[in-house]
């Protein structure tokens, strides 16, 4: 009996672990489309507005419809999201939640009903507001959708970096002493301007590739000519905005938690200089290397900003936390942070070359390109959203085993109540549902895509043109 | 007023304006198969709520990350524990949330359009009547109080929460809703389809009726006398009942505008009498009294409270304000001729 209920108890965590996992990926899959492309959008409405070009207008309702389609999802997982922390991690929602819920309160009250009214405008304002404020409520949707996206993060990084806390020891939890310190947490700072120009190279890309479906079909050549370049340059802007972003987020994260470095560079012992490793064939675990490529110096540089910084490593971190918080595996699992952060930074680096070379070979109103040209750029859409989905796996396995740095273990994190039989079903539910809205809503971003901007029917009747469904 | 208390009255004011809220258009969503006869009917039942329903079910996203931030004890247990119930409300959220996105666009992927919409109709219909049902068992089982350890863990199954006093919470809020929704529906269309709305709503506005009285009456003597507030208990529920007459006699007078407010006037007033039935707990426990959690024992600190205090006061307004705006700009009736010929 005993043995059963440490095993549903144990698959209670693991479970947990994979849905959050899963659900937040999934959730994430749509949201830096969202991000992205509510800027996108905005511009191209702004300038449709500013000069009357009707190109404008046509590429504005057309992204218009990609965006909307996605933004559906965007908020159907997003309520998953929030039922979350006390549904799987009550023990973790009552430990932080003094601290953890203002930030997510304020996304609510800030952000969400913000945007939801301002969409709403948008989408069905388009004869029923003045041209003006029709346009000012998709960039209120974009300022919505920016807190929206700020909050989350400052939750976030909480849990990599916790400030602004006391531990009050009587009721054996966190609680909040500065909300001014949580809201400019030096994770959540850096995580933004990531998020959001990783974001614009996501949403940048699609516009790519759709417009480069038409082009290399020769139709609409006006107006998706331009969108091509305008999303090559979103691309390449927003692939600079990463990297020098990231650097920045790579400060605060060595100076927060050594431990995710030394981690991302399976680097087992401290040094200085330390190299940065391109590339590693070694035993499974990381542990030892039978090949790899190196550059020297880098990163003590990206570590420290000076050429020979010293990096804490592996074995010595772990000695520390040891003394610090008692016997136990401090290390995230290897392979996968040493993995994740190349893939990442490899996937960005390749779409923004792409986008370069894209930028260069249809200079000057050129399409007059090889087919394969075309494929890339089509087939290339989904290679920064990897990227983001792959960084996120990076800041949130490599923070393990803590749930909140230094303070809360995962592994006690998870809801006493639930067993694993209700996680598993609910686990299964998502996933079905999940994965048939993956399918229908997939379909219907590339339906809408390969339509193009089709002709509106202008009709003069204003009640017709409300009518959204 | 203390800090706690505040909250208390925050949180409420978030779940009842989802109720009020969400509450009418989960009951268009399911009049669906009862008052539309085609494809044109059903679009303007759609279109009536079309620009305001993710608004509408945004109430249940911030009232949550509001239990969350102030009574995080609350929140923890109360969602882990009704672990299924919520999953299946969830569920319903979801299809329906993508059902009203996607069931005119079938035809751009070559699917046969009767077939694919009509699944999402279905998935629309479930979608909002699950949720209607739910949220009312859960509610009824806050108030009437759930198995808490001594830990505050819910130690039940989900069929501990299909009582009999739940169920029948739950059934209240079903026909409330869909009757809240009916008259939402005889304010905003014409016609044929506004007829058949009235007709409908008189009929099961009877039936919440009599399930409301019996709900309202059981939890007024048998809870709320046991607890602090009776008498603001019997005031509202006193409210609740007069309005909820008020509107079906405004509905038989086709009145709709006045319908439909004195039905939202139930709404608030009815979940205000549960939560009046509820304080000072936020989730008792049927176990042993000591366990339960309170307004006490369940909030966050009062610095927490005093920050988020401010964000209240600050952002409430506001989002009435521009909520209300949206409300006014969408004001028009929908009728058969806003519904374009031949489109989807
Ligand atoms: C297109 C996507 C993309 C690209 C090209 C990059 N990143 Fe990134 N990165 C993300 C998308 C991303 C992300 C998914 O958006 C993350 C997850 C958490 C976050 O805030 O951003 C992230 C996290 C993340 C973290 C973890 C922060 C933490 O755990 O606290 C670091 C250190 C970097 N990035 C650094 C970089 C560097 C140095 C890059 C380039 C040279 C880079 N990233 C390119
Ligand atoms: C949207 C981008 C995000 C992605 C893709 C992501 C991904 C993940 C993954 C894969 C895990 C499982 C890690 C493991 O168990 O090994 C996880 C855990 C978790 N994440 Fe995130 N996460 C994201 C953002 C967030 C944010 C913004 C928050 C909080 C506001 C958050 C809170 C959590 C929590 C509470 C867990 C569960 C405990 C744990 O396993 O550590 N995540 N996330
Ligand atoms: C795991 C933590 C997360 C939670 C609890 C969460 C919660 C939610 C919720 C409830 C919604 C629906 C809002 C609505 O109805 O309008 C939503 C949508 C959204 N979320 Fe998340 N989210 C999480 C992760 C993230 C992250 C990491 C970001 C950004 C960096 C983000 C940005 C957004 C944005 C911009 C939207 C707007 C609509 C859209 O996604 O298409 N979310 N989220």
């Amino acid at each position: 009996m005993h043995n059963i209920a440490v095993l549903t108890e144990l698959s209670a965590l693991d479970l947990s672990r994979w849905q959050f996992g899963l659900t937040t990926i999934y959730h994430f899959l749509f949201v830096p489309l969202t991000i992205g492309m509510v800027f996108l959008v905005a511009i191209m409405q702004t300038v449709w507005y500013k000069t009357g070009n009707e190109k404008f207008l046509k590429m504005t309702k057309l992204f218009g419809k990609i965006f909307l389609i996605n933004f559906a999802m965007g908020v159907v997982t997003g309520i998953v999201q929030e039922f979350q922390f006390g549904m799987n991690w009550s023990d973790y929602s009552r430990f932080v939640g003094d601290v953890f819920g203002a930030p997510l309160a304020m996304e609510g009250l800030l952000a969400f009903f913000f945007e939801a009214t301002f969409i709403g405008l948008w989408i069905f304002g388009w004869d029923r507001l003045p041209k003006g404020i029709h346009l000012a409520t998709i960039w209120m949707t974009a300022l919505g959708v920016s807190l929206s996206a700020y909050f989350i993060l400052a939750a976030n990084a909480f849990m990599q970096n916790p400030v602004g806390f006391e531990i009050n020891e009587a009721k054996n939890r966190a609680e909040l002493t500065d909300i001014g310190a949580v809201l400019t947490n030096v994770v959540a700072l850096n995580q933004f301007p990531h998020t959001i120009t990783a974001s614009l190279m996501f949403a940048g890309a699609v516009i790519v590739s759709v417009a480069a479906y038409h082009l290399k079909r020769n139709q609409f050549v006006d107006s998706m000519y331009t969108s091509l370049r305008f999303g090559l340059w979103t691309v390449l802007v927003g692939g600079a905005g990463t990297v020098l972003s990231g650097d920045g987020l790579g400060l605060a994260m060595v100076a927060t938690q050594p431990m995710k470095m030394a981690a991302a560079e399976a680097l087992y012992e401290t040094s200085s200089p330390a190299a940065f490793s391109l590339f590693t064939l070694g035993t499974p675990d990381g542990k030892t290397e039978l090949f790899s490529v190196k550059i020297p110096y880098l990163l003590s540089f990206l570590s420290t900003h000076t050429l020979d910084g010293e990096v804490e490593g592996l074995n010595d971190l772990q000695a520390q936390y040891e003394t610090l918080y008692g016997p136990g595996d401090y290390m995230p699992v290897i392979w996968i942070t040493y993995w994740a952060f190349r893939w990442m930074i490899g996937l960005g680096v390749l779409s923004a070359l792409i986008a370069v070379v894209g930028l260069v070979i249809t200079r000057k109103g050129r399409i007059q390109l090889p087919k394969w040209t075309w494929n890339t750029a089509i087939w290339a859409a989904p290679i920064p959203v990897l990227a983001i989905s792959i960084g996120w796996l990076f800041t949130e396995m490599g923070r393990q085993p803590w749930i909140v740095f230094k303070l809360m273990k995962t592994a006690d994190a998870v809801s006493p109540g639930i067993n694993g039989v209700d996680v598993l079903i609910s686990l299964i539910v998502f996933t079905l549902i999940y994965g048939v809205l993956a399918v229908v809503e997939l379909k219907l971003l590339l339906a809408a895509a390969q339509a193009g901007p089709v002709e509106e029917k202008q009709s003069k009747d204003e009640d017709q043109l409300a009518v959204a469904y | 007023m203390q800090l706690q208390e505040i909250w208390f009255l925050i949180v409420g004011f978030l779940f009842i304006g989802y109720f009020v809220l969400d509450g009418f258009d989960f009951g268009v969503g399911m009049s669906l198969p009862f008052i539309a006869k085609d494809d044109t009917d059903r679009r303007v039942l759609i279109n009536t709520i079309g620009p305001v329903w993710d608004l509408n079910e945004t109430w249940v996203i911030v009232a949550g990350a509001a239990l969350f931030a102030a009574f995080p004890e609350w929140y923890a247990s109360l969602f882990s524990g009704f672990y299924l119930a919520l999953l299946l409300i969830l569920a319903a959220l979801i299809a329906r949330g993508v059902a009203f996105e996607y069931r005119g666009k079938g035809h751009t992927i070559g699917a046969n359009e009767v077939r694919w919409k009509a699944t999402f109709d279905w998935m629309i219909v479930i979608g909002s009547a699950l949720p209607a049902l739910l949220w009312g068992v859960a509610f009824a089982n806050i108030v009437q109080g759930v198995p808490l350890n001594e830990d505050h863990v819910y130690t039940g199954t989900l069929f501990t929460l299909l009582n009999p006093y739940g169920l029948l919470g739950g059934l209240v809020t079903l026909t409330l809703f869909w009757t809240h929704g009916l008259m939402f529906i005889g304010l905003k269309t014409e016609g044929e389809i506004q007829v058949r709305a009235r007709e409908l709503a008189h009929k099961v506005g009877l039936v919440a009726t009599a399930l409301a009285a019996t709900f309202l009456l059981w939890t007024l003597f048998a809870i709320t006398a046991t607890r602090e507030l009776f008498v603001l208990g019997l005031v509202l529920t006193a409210v609740a009942a007069l309005s909820l007459i008020g509107g079906l006699v405004a509905n038989r007078l086709e009145r709709s505008g006045i319908a439909f407010s004195l039905l939202a006037l139930t709404i608030v007033t009815g979940v205000g009498a549960l939560f009046a039935a509820l304080f000072p707990y936020v989730l008792p426990s049927t176990i042993d009294d000591a366990f339960s959690l309170t307004v006490e024992n369940a909030r966050s600190s009062d610095y927490t409270l005093g920050v988020m205090t401010w964000v209240a006061v600050i952002m409430i307004p506001l989002v009435l304000l521009y909520q209300g705006w949206t409300y006014w700009v969408f004001r028009k009736r929908v009728s058969r001729k806003s519904i374009p010929v031949g489109a989807h």
